[in-house]
């Protein structure tokens, strides 16, 4: 056998990643009949990120009750399993050796798969301490959501006694919970926005049976420690400074799309997501390659993530009939303080993205702003929010104006005032 | 083979005890155990290369720019040779990517010429000039204003870590006792020998070697030696994702200033791309913390020379601290009287000068009454693979074919494997903490930072480090 030997096969469908995007888009798949549908994680065991979330809150929307996430990822596991996917794990897919041919790297072996439809699932992760830049020392203690709910959760490892939490949207409020779990206290969670951005209810819940200070309006200034984290340094909008010490720090929020993947493909990348360009029906830039889920739109629940893999199954399956490949064309960009839109590629005469809306994240706080759809200079649609809107948190916008847009204009812009 | 970590130290005299395992240690312990003799290499941390070797900028000086004449000089020069070789012989990691001085205004295009000609008295005759566009053609992505450039094709970039790695590991096979976790505090010389105290007991040995780093003067100090003084000198860096290796392909250096290398761009070898470092002249030693100033002042340097770099997301942020000295020359002295050699002052080039160092203190020692014994062979080391130019285990059917571990993809953004994770856990010099398990697979070094395998290479670690812990208290 030489180094590089790989067996090299044919399927349908290949979904990478387990997580609820493509296992419900794998089960869908299956139970209209398509023959070949592999679905590929690189960890141990599917279900994606809901594997380590062991609090309630999961399927509301998809399945109509409320689930742990252990139990949400083995509803989905389960149920692509029973439609006839073929479910594999400890599979990485690690690059392409040709447009929907990947390489992929597991237990048994090199191997080389080339399908007809190619499913990007990876989701999406937070942005760790040194990718925001957060100046000190490099102690111990310094985690993300993810890595602390794994910790906890997987591996019953000992977390620190004392955490500050960086960020106050919903998964702030997560961490909370899983540190409280593993018996640490929470000294502070800090945001750098005015107050909190999960639902009222929550944040008051979660005050009430955990007792921690919010700090709002600061960001870290700096870690220290030598070994062991010691203090978290904050400075407040006002340029005062204040040490809180602790020996675990959690940075939670900030969301990257894993468009690693999507990335080596050479697929053009939403400037706002991070995540691949792709329009309503799920297409991306390369010709059978889709995109479903947290790749798309940083962060979103897990049931909308399942719903986006449910309703890619239509496009997919229309792909494997052989329709011609394509996808809305015209971009949709975001101007600050909005973040990102999602789609973010439209065609105006083609269909309307899922539910009938535009999903979109802002940077902070609006009070009922009114937004803007342009295209040239051109206003397609304009109209006021009936709500505050937060950072960390979806909003939607009506997606009725697109039969408006010029397929052969310049980019739409949506502004927010 | 010997390495401790706890316990009460052997109490032999060893005939050469080497103070500090950095770089510079390592390579003087690995040299002389082509000797035969008893070697003990002592280090105050629990791991190799856990000072200013672990954070530098991983570049192999071909040394055209030294001061010619300096010791640092020679020792750049022959040590780039020496490591160049070694390197292919153990598989550490090293890609000779050449460097490009980029001139950004015309006093630094005026100032190439001289450059080459600096390069040649360094016996370094390989440099050519470059114009604007011959520039750009090489470098596309460099910002615009470039005027052109000094070629420096032998520069190379390096794994540091796996460096330090190799000759620790080559020495401690052949017989070296290293002993970490052993800070050397107080030394009393008599007729014969030295005794150090430790922690961990007294040191014994006839000869005494400080290669301390940054703590170089103050073990000089206490040999009656006052020659320096290390004034630590912080170079902060930001580590950019493996998306951005694109971008560049050669080491982009500025113009040398009277303020020193200044900034860099340079790939590295696990595939990212490494802003820096800052020069920032400090009085605690153990400043290796960022500031938020340097990483701005390195942003905006950052933005000038590729602006595209800046739009990529940041893997990691670090900084190291040179060993610098009053002095413009490496601080290497021995004291035949007191069978002792400080090796201090190695600031900017001592990874690359590393094997010339050793050699060059080995020759020291013999002045010093050391009688080294006739050569022997060692044997020779292969280090595992962690850079990017050579197939990584999760790209080798045939090893996942003899273990499937080398198939089990634990560390995602970096692809590190079960087995490699295994292998350098039960390895001749195994890793202390997570930090230097890091540094030999680079599991955890990645864009998520642990965010995926954070928890599960832990448990790996402690799953390892508690049967060790089991093994040792059975003995
Ligand atoms: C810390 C945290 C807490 C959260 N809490 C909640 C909550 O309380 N409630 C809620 O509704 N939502 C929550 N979410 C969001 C929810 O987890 C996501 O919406 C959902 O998991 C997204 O599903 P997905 O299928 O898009 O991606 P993921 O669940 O992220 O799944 C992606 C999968 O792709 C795999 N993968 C990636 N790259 C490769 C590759 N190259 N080869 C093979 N496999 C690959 C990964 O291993 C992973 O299993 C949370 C998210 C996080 C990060
Ligand atoms: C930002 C930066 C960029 C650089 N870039 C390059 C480059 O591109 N190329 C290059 O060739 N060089 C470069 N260098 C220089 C290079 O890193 C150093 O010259 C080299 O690492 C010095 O090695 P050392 O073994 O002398 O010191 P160290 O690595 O600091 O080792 C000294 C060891 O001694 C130990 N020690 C100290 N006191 C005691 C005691 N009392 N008892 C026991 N142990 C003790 C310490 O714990 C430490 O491990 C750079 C340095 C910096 C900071």
């Amino acid at each position: 056998m030489t180094p590089t030997d790989r067996t090299h096969r044919t399927v349908d469908a290949l979904v990478i990643g387990a997580g609820p995007a493509g296992l419900a888009l794998a089960a869908r798949l299956a139970a209209a009949g398509v023959d070949r549908v592999e679905v590929l994680d690189r960890e141990q065991y599917a279900g994606g990120i809901p594997r380590h979330c062991h609090h309630t809150g999961f399927g509301l929307r998809d399945l109509r009750r409320l689930m742990t996430g252990p139990d949400y990822a083995r509803h989905h596991i389960a149920a692509a399993i029973r439609a006839g996917a073929v479910l594999r794990t400890s599979v990485t897919a690690t690059g392409w050796a040709a447009p929907r041919t990947v390489d992929i790297t597991s237990p048994t072996g090199l191997e080389r798969i080339t399908a007809t439809a190619v499913v990007l699932a990876t989701g999406a992760r937070e942005r760790p301490r040194s990718a925001r830049l957060v100046p000190g020392t490099r102690p111990a203690g310094v985690l993300t959501t993810g890595q602390l709910q794994q910790a906890v959760h997987l591996h019953h490892q000992h977390v620190g006694r004392r955490a500050v939490i960086v960020g106050a949207e919903r998964v702030g409020y997560s961490a909370v919970a899983t540190l409280h779990r593993a018996g640490a206290e929470v000294a502070a969670m800090v945001t750098d926005q005015p107050r909190h951005q999960t639902h009222p209810a929550r944040h008051l819940g979660t005050r009430l049976r955990y007792g921690f200070p919010l700090v709002t309006d600061a960001t870290v200034a700096e870690l220290t420690g030598q070994g062991r984290l010691e203090s978290v340094r904050l400075r407040h909008r006002d340029g005062r400074t204040a040490d809180v010490a602790c020996d675990t720090v959690v940075f939670t929020g900030d969301w990257i799309p894993d468009h690693e993947l999507a990335r080596s493909a050479g697929i053009a990348l939403d400037p706002g997501t991070r995540g691949p360009a792709a329009d309503a029906e799920f297409r991306t830039g390369e010709p059978g390659v889709f995109a479903v889920g947290n790749l798309l739109h940083p962060v979103e629940t897990a049931d909308i993530a399942a719903l986006d893999g449910r309703l890619a199954a239509g496009p997919v399956l229309r792909h494997l009939a052989g329709r011609p490949w394509t996808p809305g064309a015209l971009p949709v960009r975001v101007e600050a303080p909005l973040l990102w839109v999602s789609p973010n590629r439209i065609a105006p005469d083609g269909p309307r993205p899922p539910r009938g809306r535009f999903t979109l994240r802002t940077t902070r706080f609006l009070t009922r702003p009114v937004l803007t759809v342009a295209q040239d200079g051109r206003t397609l649609h304009r109209g006021r929010l009936p709500r505050t809107v937060a950072p960390g948190r979806p909003f939607h916008m009506p997606a009725d104006w697109i039969a408006r847009a010029d397929a052969h204009g310049g980019p739409v812009r949506i502004t927010a005032d | 083979m010997t390495v401790t970590t706890t316990g009460d130290l052997p109490g032999e005299v060893y005939d050469v005890a080497i103070i500090g395992a950095g770089v510079v240690g390592t390579a003087i312990a690995r040299e002389l155990a082509r000797h035969r003799l008893r070697i003990a290499l002592v280090e105050a941390s629990d791991d190799v290369g856990n000072g200013t070797s672990k954070a530098n900028t991983a570049i192999v000086h071909t040394g055209f720019d030294a001061t010619p004449g300096t010791l640092e000089a020679r020792l750049v020069r022959e040590g780039y040779q020496r490591l160049t070789a070694y390197a292919a012989e153990t598989g550490i990691p090293l890609e000779p990517l050449g460097a490009l001085l980029v001139a950004w205004d015309a006093e630094q295009l005026a100032a190439l010429p001289s450059l080459a000609e600096k390069a040649v008295r360094n016996g370094y005759d390989e440099t050519s000039i470059l114009d604007a566009d011959a520039v750009y053609a090489r470098e596309p992505h460099l910002g615009p204003g470039a005027l052109g450039a000094l070629e420096v094709p032998g520069e190379s970039i390096i794994c540091p870590w796996t460096t330090t790695l190799a000759y620790a590991t080559q020495a401690v096979r052949a017989g070296v006792a290293l002993h970490l976790n052993c800070p050397a505090g107080a030394v009393t010389t008599g007729e014969d020998h030295h005794e150090i105290a430790t922690p961990r007991g007294v040191l014994r040995t006839r000869h005494l070697v400080n290669a301390a780093g940054l703590y170089s003067d103050e073990i000089n100090r206490r040999l009656g030696h006052e020659e320096f003084t290390v004034t630590p000198r912080r170079g902060q860096l930001i580590v950019f994702d493996k998306f951005a290796r694109g971008l560049v392909d050669h080491i982009l250096l500025p113009v040398p200033t009277a303020l020193g290398k200044g900034v860099l761009v340079a790939p590295t070898v696990y595939g990212n791309v490494m802003l820096g470092p800052t020069a920032e002249d400090l009085g605690d030693k153990t400043a290796t913390g960022s500031s938020a100033d340097g990483l701005a002042s390195l942003r905006e340097k950052g933005a000038r020379i590729m602006p595209e770099l800046l739009a990529e997301e940041v893997t990691a942020v670090y900084a190291g601290l040179r060993a610098a000295t009053e002095h413009g020359d490496y601080q290497i002295h021995a004291d035949p009287g007191r069978r002792y050699v400080a090796v201090g002052g190695i600031r900017s080039t001592g990874l690359t000068a590393s094997m010339a160092i050793a050699a060059h203190v080995a020759e020291l020692l013999t002045d010093c009454g050391l009688d080294p014994g006739p050569e022997r062979e060692i044997e020779p080391v292969r280090m595992p693979t962690i850079g990017e130019a050579f197939p990584r285990p999760y790209q080798r059917a045939d090893l996942i074919a003899t273990d499937p571990a080398y198939g089990t993809v634990v560390c995602h953004c970096e692809r590190v494997t079960r087995g490699e994770i295994r292998d350098a856990l039960t390895a001749t010099v195994p890793p202390g903490s997570l930090d230097g398990l890091r540094r030999r697979t680079r599991a955890l070094g990645g864009r998520c930072q642990g965010f995926f395998c954070g928890a599960a290479v832990r448990a790996q670690f402690d799953a390892a480090t508690a049967a060790q812990d089991r093994t040792e208290a059975r003995r």
